[in-house]
């Protein structure tokens, strides 16, 4: 690749993504009231989304490697367990993250 | 006076934002520097990283670049390749319509730069009473974006010479979003939506594979939440 076809490129994710971005609200601007079907998706896709993103995290995940999934669910229980019982998003975070780094690393 | 009073208000929403984004501090540190160093050790120097950390601020895109650049051009193929990879954001506008409102100038930066992280926080945190919700997120998104830039060039100039163990320091990026996760439950007065979600990933991630269950998942989705609407609403008790 040339520069150029190097600057065109990175110019193509720009724009692709920033389509993406924009789009929703360029398309419901507020001039006009947003149609009642868009709002319930407003309101009825987090809950999804965020459901989706965790698998997506979880995706390289192999059931057939121990050290793959055990420390994973693992430390995602540590998280959870955490979070429902002290409800603070730092304390839940680090205290897995460094389960995770600690089983990584001299567990499996 | 007046100068005055804007002054406390911004200072007020940074220190309100600033421990919001800690998590993001750890899972872009790594990431970030992670990707300055691939961009590196694939032959391209730390402007590339950090540019376009600054201009797509979109980390699973950025990874796929560095291949693309890598190939031949082949820029019709380049923008499908980005649109599936970045549908998700179309979902991320949807929800946000309403919470990015009355945000005055910006508003253009809050939807520039509204990456799944910068979405999932200010889509979930209830912004703490007295502070300004437009300037909370805003700082919010900024300091993402800053971690995010920082650590990118910061890999793309040390190249290889960090040999400090970092090894499983992502995870900090999963437990954010299993805590976002459970944070939206705690919430929603119905979890039909949130079984949707996982369900539908798990059933898509099955069978079409990791690098591309994303958009059969959201098409899913939508199908599904359009087809069970009616209990949904009637459950989620929305306005």
């Amino acid at each position: 690749m040339t520069l150029g076809q190097q600057i065109i490129t990175i110019a193509i994710c720009i724009a692709g993504t920033m389509a993406t971005r924009f789009l929703p609200f360029l398309i419901f601007s507020g001039k006009r009231p947003t149609p009642k079907y868009v709002q319930y998706l407003g309101n009825a896709l987090p809950a999804a989304i965020f459901g989706m993103l965790v698998i997506y995290c979880l995706k390289n995940i192999s059931f057939t490697i121990t050290g793959s999934w055990a420390p994973q669910l693992i430390a995602i229980a540590v998280v959870v367990g955490l979070h429902l019982w002290k409800k603070n998003m730092l304390i839940s975070v680090a205290a897995g993250t460094i389960c995770y780094m600690l089983l990584v690393q001299f567990v499996f | 006076m007046q100068k005055e009073k804007d002054k406390k208000k911004i200072a007020k929403a940074l220190k309100a934002a600033f421990p919001k984004t800690l998590p993001i501090l750890a899972g872009f540190g790594f990431l970030g520097i992670t990707y300055g160093i691939f961009m590196r050790v694939s032959g391209f120097s730390f402007v590339y990283p950090m540019l376009m950390s600054l201009l797509i601020f979109g980390g699973s895109l950025e990874f796929v670049a560095v291949s693309l650049l890598l190939s031949k051009f082949a820029p019709f193929q380049t923008l499908l390749m980005v649109l599936m990879i970045q549908a998700r954001h179309l979902f991320y506008g949807i929800s946000m319509l309403e919470k990015y409102k009355g945000t005055g100038w910006k508003k253009f930066y809050l939807i520039f730069g509204m990456c799944d992280e910068s979405f999932s926080i200010n889509y979930s945190t209830d912004v703490p009473e007295g502070v300004d919700a437009g300037w909370f997120m805003f700082f919010v998104t900024a300091l993402d974006q800053f971690y995010w830039v920082a650590s990118a060039t910061i890999g793309g100039l040390l190249g290889s010479l960090i040999t400090f163990n970092t090894e499983g320091l992502d995870f900090a990026m999963t437990a954010l979003f299993v805590v976002i996760f459970l944070e939206q439950w705690m919430k929603d007065k119905q979890h039909m939506t949130a079984y949707i979600g996982l369900g539908m990933s798990v059933i898509c991630l099955i069978i079409f594979g990791a690098d591309s269950f994303l958009i059969p998942t959201m098409a899913c989705i939508v199908v599904g939440l359009t087809l069970l609407r009616k209990p949904i609403e009637k459950r989620g008790e929305w306005k």
